[in-house]
């Protein structure tokens, strides 16, 4: 299972990594395993304003449908349309595949986010 | 303590992912449950469900009593090694089991009846006067698609002998081989000794069958647009609302249990697929809104070879196929199309 040290986790299993001024929004490996393969990867809403937390859109598999959390606050930019034709890719590429771009309120908020080890370690505490 | 069935390390051998159904540990998938499903629709999976129970009953007056014990009708099986997909329903007419019948023999019979049933199952039989008998000893391999017959007598050139109609079953020694499924493909399903299961597992594995888990088994039958028990119908719900009158004959007088009930009541209820008109996925119980009022989801899941959601519904009585409704899906209304099922049969789209 890898957790790319570049990337910053929320315990509700999203990587989000820094792109300029906004974020890039993912989930991790962990979390597609848990999912099984995915067929849908929706409902994000462009322009929503979103407090840390809030649901930000959905991924199903063929087992259940799980939500997908915003890491900070902030506003959604932008919704990964790859994602509408090919969403099994974020079984194979979970970590080259980001789900949606937010502009945070603040980029100090990333700072509340968790890294690698203390992410990988929520998962150890769940089993 | 799960429950295994004979060919649980065949399966862990095989790279299985396991999930408790039921009580039983079986296999969900082998890698992937979508290349699964498409293995069964192009080309042959098969499917370990050796955790149903093959229950025997024979002697004089067999026929009788199970013309009694089923909605539908034995006498219907003519020829020996005829099946017959039946219900058997408590006196208020609701589901207790939904199962396969063999004629074997004039008066013997095969039921094959659904895991967490069958204890259940066994204890009505023997309340009403019958007397199954057991045949955990069995284990049963489900070998489906339409390359799936010539797979087995590749393998089993003796179980050729015979030319099975559909929905007939041979006996070749202590093996019994069924032109029957549950994915509405083409196809047998084999029971057979359990001492013998894992050889034939794996001479049909090196045969280019490939192993299937209940994931696909579950996509695969709501499909072929067939019930599950315990999601579609239970013993609250009578089979004329299940989209079972089929199964319930009723042409002549014959006394089977719950009949009284069901004439008494009718139907309440219709019984349908969706076909959702967004992208997303259909679950079991979400509520459904239509024109007459609401109705609800049974089994919901995402179709793999029409990519895109389909479900069974119970509706209000009076929806039809065609009809525009709604599927309340996490707090929204998501448009579907109300259509008859099955939706996929032998590889091909039908709704």
């Amino acid at each position: 299972m890898e957790f790319p040290q570049s990337l910053k986790y929320t315990k509700t299993h999203e990587w989000v990594k820094q792109d300029g001024d906004s974020l890039l929004v993912g989930i991790s490996e962990a979390a597609q395993d848990m999912l099984g393969e995915i067929v849908f990867v929706g409902e994000v809403k462009v322009g929503e304003s979103l407090a840390a937390g809030d649901t930000a859109g959905v991924v199903e598999s063929v087992k259940a449908a799980s939500d997908i959390y915003a890491p900070v606050d902030g506003e959604i930019l932008e919704f990964n349309g790859a994602l509408e034709t090919e969403p099994q890719k974020l079984n194979q590429s979970p970590y080259e595949l980001w789900i949606y771009r937010m502009k945070p309120r603040s980029m100090a908020d990333l700072d509340r986010l968790l890294d690698p080890a203390a992410y990988q370690a929520t998962l150890g505490a769940e089993k | 303590m799960l429950k295994r069935t004979p060919l649980y390390d065949t399966h862990l051998g095989c790279g299985a992912k396991t999930v408790d159904f039921g009580g039983w540990d079986m296999p969900l998938h082998y890698g992937s449950q979508l290349d699964e499903h498409h293995a069964v629709r192009r080309g042959a999976g098969m499917f370990d469900v050796s955790h149903m129970l093959a229950v025997d009953m024979d002697g004089r007056g067999t026929s009788d009593f199970l013309r009694r014990l089923l909605a539908n009708d034995v006498a219907r099986l003519v020829t020996p090694g005829k099946a017959l997909y039946a219900c058997m329903l408590n006196e208020a007419g609701g589901v207790i089991d939904d199962l396969i019948v063999y004629r074997l023999a004039p008066e013997r019979f095969r039921l094959v009846v659904n895991a967490g049933t069958a204890d259940k199952d066994l204890g009505w039989m023997r309340a009403q006067g019958g007397a199954p008998r057991e045949r955990r000893e069995l284990s049963i391999i489900a070998v489906q698609g339409p390359e799936a017959r010539a797979k087995v007598w590749s393998v089993r050139p003796q179980w050729k002998a015979q030319a099975l109609p559909v929905f007939a079953a041979a006996e070749f020694g202590p093996v019994t081989v069924a032109r029957t499924g549950y994915t509405g493909e083409d196809g047998f399903e084999i029971i057979l000794p359990a001492a013998d299961a894992p050889s034939l597992w794996n001479d049909l594995r090196s045969a280019g069958v490939a192993p299937c888990g209940l994931g696909a088994r579950d996509t695969l039958r709501l499909e072929a647009g067939m019930n599950l028990y315990g999601k579609d119908m239970e013993e609250t719900v009578s089979p004329l609302d299940a989209g079972l009158a089929w199964t319930v004959a009723m042409k002549d007088a014959r006394a089977f249990i719950g009949r009284a009930a069901l004439e008494s009541k009718g139907q309440s209820r219709a019984f349908l697929g969706l076909k959702l008109a967004e992208r997303g996925v259909m679950r079991s119980h979400m509520k459904v809104l239509t024109a007459r009022g609401d109705g609800e989801v049974t089994s919901g899941t995402f179709s793999p070879t029409m990519n895109l959601s389909i479900a069974l519904a119970r509706l209000p009585l009076g929806s039809a196929p065609g009809e525009a409704v709604q599927v309340e899906m996490r707090g929204k209304p998501v448009p579907a199309t109300v259509v008859k099922p099955p939706f996929v049969r032998n590889g091909r789209i039908l709704a």
